[in-house]
């Protein structure tokens, strides 16, 4: 029999550990498919290695990559912390960049710089409004928000394909399904001349941030955490449960719908149907790759960006599919939940207990 | 009462049992052997290894030394083999924990069923099992409606069901965890009838409680346990109540003692409530506990105690009937009735007491959070927090590393002191302690029934919900009994008797108590 | 103007309700087993494409049918296992693993497709599974159509229906996975595991899910695309709430989506110039947020769901 005992306590160095064993594990892993594909596994990662950080432009590819996913993981680990599960991140992104082109695209006569703060809040409120509604399905009527996050995704990519066939086409698009182009005026500036890293990153680096403190220092994230770990002694002690958890909703969604406008207003410049390749799903690996701290939502960011990055390079470069970073994304996550436990647990082989003292 | 004679050979046999939790010496070297026919009481405080040991006899836990045989067919004691229920089960060892292991969406007949067929046998084969059961029922006169579904059944109903399980396995020994905890004394005696009844018929019960009457009267012999050690092993006619609480803590323990107090003015008063939450429902209930009084509350869980601890607590509004404290209606937000100064002690201390993942320090913190005291334009005082923690820590004396110590991590008692710190620190005007001295050891119960008699001597009015009588009797100026959500009239507790208030929370009415 | 009893009543549109139907068949009952045994398997999704690949890879590489549909159900059972080992004993939390095995199996199943197929442009087909036609039977006015356009797949999935609710209610087996799902305690008392048993469940409930996937590319097309799955295994989970955990219901819940999703088939093509397509496809996801909001307030969720169990623990 396996049993695991809890550790009385668990060393930062530990806490630390979980994920960079969880990563080197995930990689170590993934050699498999690499070499089942025929390539040699050490030219794919040096490859992947030169793709993410072998030069200027690669890093910049990498920030530019990790700003969404950035959001998109602070979104998962807040609303985790509160358990409130939203998987709904992909569908609140497509949201904040649907709001973002339907204002920033030049169509509301304003006074000159209140567009881009504009367009920024539309896109928060968009994702906001979004997760708003399977939280109040679930703290009104209890309907579990995994599933309905998960299924307003397709009604949200639905919805964005409906509008850029219809309404929001762009006529000079050439009969392609996309939207108006953003104006300069909401165009988030790039951070280096003739590189795709925009000033979105700072953004998302200044939310994580606010994110820590808030969780960390606040009353909002003491309620916060108390919700999230015990809803019944919460609401006992006077905590407004309910008003936290939509609290949380909102805020998630908001961030969430902040990567939506990164990605339009500081990368592609217009909105397709194909502007996320699942930055929502990842930004839960994300999240849980830090633990659901927001300052290492940062760090799993850049890892997880790293890997997309890299594996693109890679692929283009020796024909190993690039569905090996999704594959690694989600070994990640696996690899990341068992080194939690152990960081958490001590495993006893042989015998029989609890978990528990007596 | 069947004496075990010399010649009669154990049924089971415990030798050198040991068994650690990290530091913690939970069984050290104990010897103790079960015979046919007898009724065997294991007697000690919570903590004392009483149910770790049961863990090893049934094969939840591996003792680390030592070991446990029990006689095969010849009589002969074979070892049995350790860390397996099955291996228990199939060697005729049955027992009925404290929390029952029933699965409520099933019938009782589906309970008792479970796990005594192949499981890829198909169809049921349920006649022979129905006649079997019929017959087992009729000898030990536990009758219940085996189909009924589990969650419909009564406390009483499901121990039933609880120890035909083990009959119906053909139990030689049947072990027996706390088994009144959650009975009316009527149904004690019922239940001690009954296990009489079993081991006469050649069956050895085991039962462990820490009930002293109980285990004088129902009782062969007495097994007592201390830190983990047996310290006495004696045949209940040479013991007493004072002798065996003396072996049991270890030290000569002081009765509580209730100080007459000057009775105030109606703090908590309320009028005609009634809730609808089925079998948790309240029906024109009215109480009114004065400043400086203790109102105790007797009762069998689930009767409607629950939901009067809710509405006290702010948690929830009643559908009709008025709460007033000090004159002024309750409303339904706990934030507002703790501002009321209002203290609240859960029933539950684990689920609704603490946050098990949060400190020390902000367990402490968590009632008054938004107050001045701990926030300053939302953000948290730390060092205030810390500062609170380390005095509530010296004046409850809360065993823990310090305040940044997570809270689940304690035991029971430390727990309960967190709560106790938290609320009745701020002077309350009204204490609602639920059930709260229940699973603590005898130190740590004294300790919270101290801080309630203090709370009492501040002029604060206490309503105390609890099911033990001795509790009851020891705290309370006035006692009403709940049942079916009705309360009886509250009675001076020195006019009462505790067989009456047995009776009442069985259901009877006052007179026919008489 | 439609005539909307004109097209309830024709056979092919219940043929195509019934098609429909079937891959979410197979996935409600799967779901159901896990939930019923106290886990919930949100790896459905991704257990979905495994098994829709699976199935048509072993077939595409030169396998029979049957031995397709028999690798498709291995494939979910060995994803079920790996849910089974991260939930069961190590007791981690069912939402994130049940999400890692869906990202897991969705790019192991995308990576191996295109690894063994990098440069087709077009998706290779195979010779599916093709409508059973039983002489005389399908010749029944408006049932015969109706149910014997169907391929042996759906029939499987009804006999499925049968055997899981024979399974669950009246044998022991079954007995014991009600009452692992409502406490565990209570099946350990009795001397049995709750880790094989809960095992046992959640791989059982996996292969049956991943044969909801190989009826997509063995039955409804033939062949594998990505993306083919589209959120059904999500459709499914709500589903299970709205059949209340009982495969007779997850039946008659699955026929009725079939039944909706034909409807807006057929209506689309009739409104098609004035609504935009999107919308008609919105409405099964909207249909399913809609079944679980009106079954979640008196759901009688099995109650030990989500809750980790570690032997000795009461």
């Amino acid at each position: 029999m396996i049993r695991f005992e809890p550790r009385q306590s668990v060393s930062p160095v530990r806490i630390a550990a979980a994920p960079i064993i969880a990563a080197v594990l995930a990689l170590a892993i993934a050699a498999i498919p690499i070499w089942a594909a025929g390539a040699s596994v050490f030219n794919a990662y040096l490859l992947m290695y030169k793709g993410a950080l072998g030069s200027t432009f690669a890093v910049s590819e990498l920030l530019a990559r990790a700003t969404p996913l950035i959001l998109t993981g602070l979104a998962a680990a807040i609303a985790f912390r509160a358990k409130l599960w939203n998987i709904g991140a992909e569908g609140q992104l497509y949201a904040g960049a649907l709001a973002a082109v339907a204002v920033g695209s030049g169509h509301l006569a304003l006074p000159p710089g209140t567009l881009l703060p504009l367009v920024i809040i539309a896109g928060a409120a968009a994702g906001a409004l979004m997760m708003l509604v399977p939280t109040l399905l679930r703290v009104r009527l209890g309907a579990d928000e995994v599933v309905t996050t998960l299924l307003l995704n397709f009604v949200i990519l639905l919805f964005v394909q409906m509008m850029l066939e219809g309404p929001m086409k762009d006529p000079l698009g050439m009969g392609w399904p996309q939207s108006e182009p953003i104006v300069d005026a909401a165009v988030l500036p790039k951070l280096v001349e003739r590189m795709r890293v925009h000033s979105g990153l700072v953004v998302a680096l200044v939310l994580a941030i606010a994110a820590h403190i808030v969780l960390k220092r606040t009353v909002w994230g003491f309620e916060i955490r108390a919700v999230g770990e015990n809803p019944a002694a919460a609401r006992h002690a006077g905590i407004p449960v309910t008003a936290t958890i939509v609290r949380v909703g909102l805020i998630s969604g908001a961030f969430a719908g902040l990567a939506g406008v990164g990605e339009v207003a500081g990368l592609k410049g217009y909105l397709t149907a194909d502007l996320s390749p699942g930055f929502g799903y990842a930004g839960i690996v994300v999240a849980m790759l830090a633990g659901l701290s927001p300052l290492g939502v940062v760090l799993a960011a850049l890892f997880i960006a790293g890997i997309f990055v890299g594996a693109d390079s890679m692929s283009r470069a020796i024909g190993v599919s690039n569905y090996l970073a999704d594959l690694i994304v989600a070994l990640s996550l696996l690899c990341v939940l068992v080194s939690g436990l152990f960081v958490r647990f001590r495993m006893r082989v042989g015998g029989s207990a609890s978990a528990e003292k007596p | 009462m069947s004496e075990p004679s010399a010649e009669v050979p154990a049924v089971l046999s415990l030798s050198g049992i040991t068994k650690r939790f990290g530091d913690l010496v939970a069984n050290q070297t104990i010897d103790l052997d079960f015979f046919p026919g007898e009724v065997v009481a294991l007697l000690g405080e919570n903590g004392a290894g009483k149910t770790t040991l049961m863990n090893i006899l049934f094969g939840h836990y591996v003792a680390d030394e030592g070991s446990v045989r029990i006689a095969d067919h010849e009589g002969k004691l074979v070892p049995l083999e350790q860390g397996s229920p099955n291996a228990a089960l199939k060697a005729g060892i049955g027992m009925v924990h404290q929390h029952f292991t029933l699965a409520e969406n099933l019938t009782g007949l589906e309970n008792i069923l479970l796990g005594t067929q192949t499981l890829f046998s198909p169809g049921w084969q349920r006649g022979r099992a129905r006649r079997k059961l019929a017959e087992v029922m009729k000898q030990s006169g536990l009758e219940v409606d085996l189909d009924c579904r589990v969650s419909r059944l009564t406390v009483g109903e499901k121990q039933r069901v609880e120890i035909l399980k083990a009959l119906y396995r053909d139990a030689r020994v049947l072990v027996l965890d706390e088994p009144t905890a959650v009975l009316t004394p009527q149904e004690s005696e019922s239940l001690f009838r009954t296990l009489r009844a079993l081991a006469a018929n050649g069956l050895s019960v085991v039962f462990i409680s820490h009930k002293m009457a109980e285990v004088l009267s129902a009782s062969d012999r007495i097994a007592v346990l201390r830190g983990g050690q047996l310290v006495a092993d004696l045949p209940t006619r040479v013991c007493d109540r004072h002798m065996l609480a003396d072996i049991m803590v270890g030290r000569h323990i002081e009765p509580d003692e209730r100080l007459p107090s000057k009775e105030g003015a109606p703090l908590l008063i309320l009028k005609d409530i009634s809730t609808d939450d089925g079998r948790n429902a309240l029906h024109d209930l009215s109480l009114s506990v004065r400043g400086g009084e203790i109102l105790g509350i007797a009762g069998i869980s689930g009767n409607g105690q629950a939901t009067l601890a809710r509405l006290i607590s702010g948690l929830e509004p009643p559908k009709s009937g008025t709460i007033e404290i000090d004159g002024k209606r309750l409303p339904a937000d706990p934030r507002k009735v703790m501002a009321a100064g209002i203290a609240r002690i859960p029933e539950d201390r684990h689920r609704d007491g603490i946050v098990g993942a949060m400190t020390v320090a902000e367990n402490l913190a968590i009632e008054a959070i938004r107050s001045p005291a701990f926030q300053r334009l939302g953000f948290l005082k730390f060092s205030a927090m810390a500062s609170r923690a380390t005095e509530a820590i010296e004046a409850y004396d809360i065993r823990c590393p310090g305040p940044d110590a997570t809270a689940r991590l304690l035991s029971g008692g430390n727990i309960q002191k967190i709560v106790l710190a938290r609320t009745l620190d701020g002077d309350p005007k009204v204490v609602i302690a639920a059930q709260p001295a229940r699973g603590l050891d005898i130190g740590a119960a004294e300790d919270v029934h101290q801080r309630l008699l203090a709370a009492r001597a501040r002029g604060a009015a206490i309503l105390l919900i609890s099911e033990d009588l001795d509790e009851l009797f020891a705290l309370s100026d006035r006692i009403a009994v709940i049942h079916r959500g009705r309360l009886s009239e509250p009675q001076q507790t020195e006019a009462l008797d505790r067989a009456a208030v047995g009776l009442m929370m069985a259901g009877h009415a006052p007179g026919e108590a008489a | 103007m439609i005539d909307i009893l004109d097209i309830l009543l024709t056979a092919n549109f219940w043929a195509a309700a019934i098609r429909i139907a079937t891959p979410l068949i197979f996935g409600v009952l799967g779901a159901l087993v896990c939930e019923r045994a106290g886990v919930l398997n949100l790896g459905i999704e991704g257990i979905f494409t495994a098994g829709a690949m699976a199935g048509w890879m072993a077939v595409w590489l030169g396998a029979d049918l049957w031995t397709g549909v028999a690798v498709a159900a291995g494939t979910g059972a060995a994803f079920g296992l790996l849910h089974a080992i991260l939930t069961v004993p190590f007791g981690l939390s069912q939402h994130v693993s049940g999400l890692g095995i869906t990202l897991f199996a969705t790019s192991a199943s995308y990576y191996a497709y295109r690894t063994a197929l990098p440069d087709v442009s077009s998706p290779p087909r195979i010779t599916p599974f093709q409508p059973l036609d039983v002489d005389g039977l399908s010749d029944l006015p408006f049932i015969g159509p109706a149910l014997f356009q169907q391929t042996p797949l759906t029939f499987l999935a009804i006999g499925l229906v049968l055997l899981v609710a024979v399974l669950l209610n009246r044998t022991p087996l079954g007995l014991a996975i009600r009452a692992v799902g409502d406490n565990p305690s209570a099946v350990e008392a009795q001397g049995l595991s709750v880790m094989k048993l809960r095992t046992g469940a959640i791989m059982f409930g996996s292969a049956l899910m991943a044969l909801g996937g190989a009826f997509l590319t063995m039955s409804a097309f033939d062949a594998f695309f990505f993306g083919m799955v589209n959120g059904r295994g999500w459709i499914c989970i709500a589903l299970t709430v709205f059949a209340s955990w009982r495969p007779g219901k997850a039946l008659i819940g699955a026929l009725l989506f079939g039944a909706f999703d034909a409807f807006q088939v057929r209506l689309q093509t009739e409104v098609g110039a004035v609504v935009p397509g999107q919308v008609f496809l919105m409405l099964p996801y909207l249909l399913s947020i809609v079944a679980l909001v009106v079954a979640a307030r008196g759901a009688d969720y099995p109650r030990a769901l989500l809750k980790p169990y570690f032997k000795g623990q009461r």
